[in-house]
């Protein structure tokens, strides 16, 4: 006789063995999926990454496989990036303060001031692209780093604005009290308490909102233009690293293709110093945090 | 009277606040109903009852921190060195400069431990960097704090101990030079010994200050009032000298609640 139950038993076990395979084959296939892209990546970059690519710009004939690099790109996107992201933390540090500084919990405003960032957040690159480029003609600027800046920093805004508005959801009401309490105004309280608590989550935004305007091709493809040179001032127009991979891997060359890849894992290469930087950073910011 | 120097001075104690008819509403729920209650300077004002029955509500709209609780609605006034803090003309953080706070959870702010002491006179226009030196640690001093911390004043807050913590909570209110001093249970997430440590300080301040504290620790009430309120269901049921209160309750509420009747 079997024991009462036996069955229930061994069939919890199953589930318990099927469970166990899905968790931790999700978590391979991350673990694969990242790798392969950036070995595939980096395999097929290996014949055109040189030094010449990052510190030089394209010779004529570059795009038929001539000599040259793309330090145009490189610079393009750094500038772009970098005064999108400047511009995006202008807008979203005041949004997300006013939100959990000004407006309750409940607030109406609050709320559906939200859930336009979820929705902006939802909208496609190309979109902001359009948009932009339309902005641009009207106010009559030509592709440039600006207009391209302009783009970029409203691709990040919602993005920022969301993750720095959580964190400082997490803020407690308590630490606020306690500021208050000794008579601090309320934007002392947010410029003193809140944003060094929330200092951690900030720069995680600001990072994740870095990452996705470097890396996007159809916000600056109409309005940053592309070039050979290097941008000298925000009126010129400026190559990024998104669309020197979407040109180079559309032309019918071998060698400008495997450059394609080579700007692809400088792109990605960049990211990954960014991060590491942001998560040094990080570490210092966290020691004040008040758990 | 603020001081811009850093020459700490023996606090005016003698300001007595005058609750009257105070009714506080959150959204529909009355809290508070028409309390009058005047509380004696340099004395230990002691607020006992349940829980729940308006104690911290009470303390809070003391010091107007009530105007950050979502749906709150305050009547009536309470008027503080002649002024209610609760007219047209009141300056919110003038008020609360006046009163030290110190909340059931010690809460530290996310800086060093000098700066925490710094904060409020920072706030309100010392900034000689001497002048903060020396009242950084007087009233790391006077809460007793001083020999546990001066030689870590620039680490974290948040490595302190919970009571070391709640100390430091207590200098960092008397560091703005308050009038009274506010403590909502103040010893409920301390251990006995950190708690007899408050309470021999709030014992030792209610010399300078006017000192108003919530507890619903009976024994807490009886080791350090001079004076007591009992709170129940949003009312004011009973007042007076603490020696009286304890030993002839006049309200049959208060002596169920004394005798633990009721809790």
């Amino acid at each position: 006789m079997k024991a009462p139950g036996a069955g229930l038993l061994r069939r919890r076990k199953r589930t318990e063995v099927v469970f166990r395979v899905l968790t931790t084959g999700s978590a391979v296939v991350v673990l694969l999926s990242l790798l392969l892209i950036l070995g595939t990546i980096l395999w097929k970059s290996v014949p055109a990454l040189s030094l010449s690519m990052l510190t030089q710009t394209p010779r004529g004939g570059f795009y038929l496989g001539k000599g040259g690099g793309i330090l145009n790109a490189i610079a393009g996107s750094l500038y772009l990036a970098l005064g999108a992201t400047a511009l995006a933390l202008l807008l979203s540090l005041p949004l997300a303060l006013y939100l959990n500084t000004y407006k309750g919990r409940a607030s109406k405003t609050a709320v559906w001031t939200r859930f336009f960032l979820d929705v902006l957040w939802g909208v496609p690159s190309i979109v902001y692209g359009a948009f932009g480029f339309v902005v641009m003609l009207a106010l009559g600027l030509r592709a440039s780093l600006l207009a391209g800046m302009l783009t970029v920093a409203l691709l990040e805004f919602p993005i920022m604005a969301r993750a720095i508005d959580e964190v400082m959801r997490l803020v407690p009401r308590e630490l606020k009290d306690a500021s208050a309490s000794l008579g601090a105004t309320r934007f002392e309280t947010a410029a003193k308490v809140m944003i060094r608590q929330a200092a951690p989550g900030i720069l995680t935004g600001i990072l994740l909102a870095f990452g996705r305007g470097i890396g996007d091709a159809a916000s600056v493809l109409f309005t940053a233009g592309f070039t050979d040179r290097v941008p000298t001032s925000l009126a010129d127009p400026a190559a990024t690293l998104p669309l020197a991979i979407f040109f180079q891997l559309g032309t019918p060359f071998p060698e400008v293709q495997q450059r394609a890849y080579a700007s692809a894992a400088i792109l990605t290469l960049i990211i990954l110093i960014i991060s590491l930087a942001g998560r040094a950073m990080s570490r210092k910011v966290t020691r004040h945090v008040v758990k | 009277m603020s001081s811009n120097n850093g020459r700490t001075r023996p606090a005016n104690g003698d300001i007595p606040i005058s609750i009257r008819n105070l009714s506080v509403y959150y959204g529909d729920l009355q809290v508070l109903k028409d309390v009058s209650l005047d509380i004696p300077p340099r004395k230990i004002t002691v607020v006992i009852g349940p829980s729940g029955c308006g104690k911290t509500t009470l303390l809070k709209s003391l010091n107007r921190l009530l105007d950050t609780a979502e749906g709150a609605r305050v009547q009536g006034q309470v008027v503080l060195d002649g002024e209610d803090i609760y007219g047209p003309h009141a300056e919110v953080t003038r008020i609360r400069k006046k009163m030290g706070l110190l909340s059931q959870k010690p809460q530290v702010l996310p800086m060093s431990i000098y700066d925490n002491v710094a904060y409020g006179p920072r706030l309100h226009g010392l900034r000689a960097k001497k002048d903060l030196d020396r009242r950084v640690q007087h009233y790391l001093g006077v809460a007793g704090l001083w020999e546990e911390v001066k030689d870590r004043l620039r680490e974290p807050a948040s490595v302190l101990s919970v009571g070391q913590q709640q100390r430091l909570c207590l200098a960092r209110g008397l560091a703005v030079e308050p009038e009274i001093i506010l403590g909502d249970e103040p010893t409920s997430a301390l251990d006995p010994q950190s708690s007899q440590n408050v309470e021999r300080r709030l014992l030792e301040l209610k010399e300078t200050y006017t000192v108003v504290v919530v507890t619903h620790i009976l024994r807490q009430a009886r080791r350090i009032a001079d004076h007591l309120a009992f709170l129940y269901l949003g009312e004011l049921v009973e007042h007076g000298p603490a020696a009286e209160v304890f030993a002839r309750p006049r309200d049959p509420r208060t002596r169920a609640y004394l005798t633990g009747e009721i809790s």
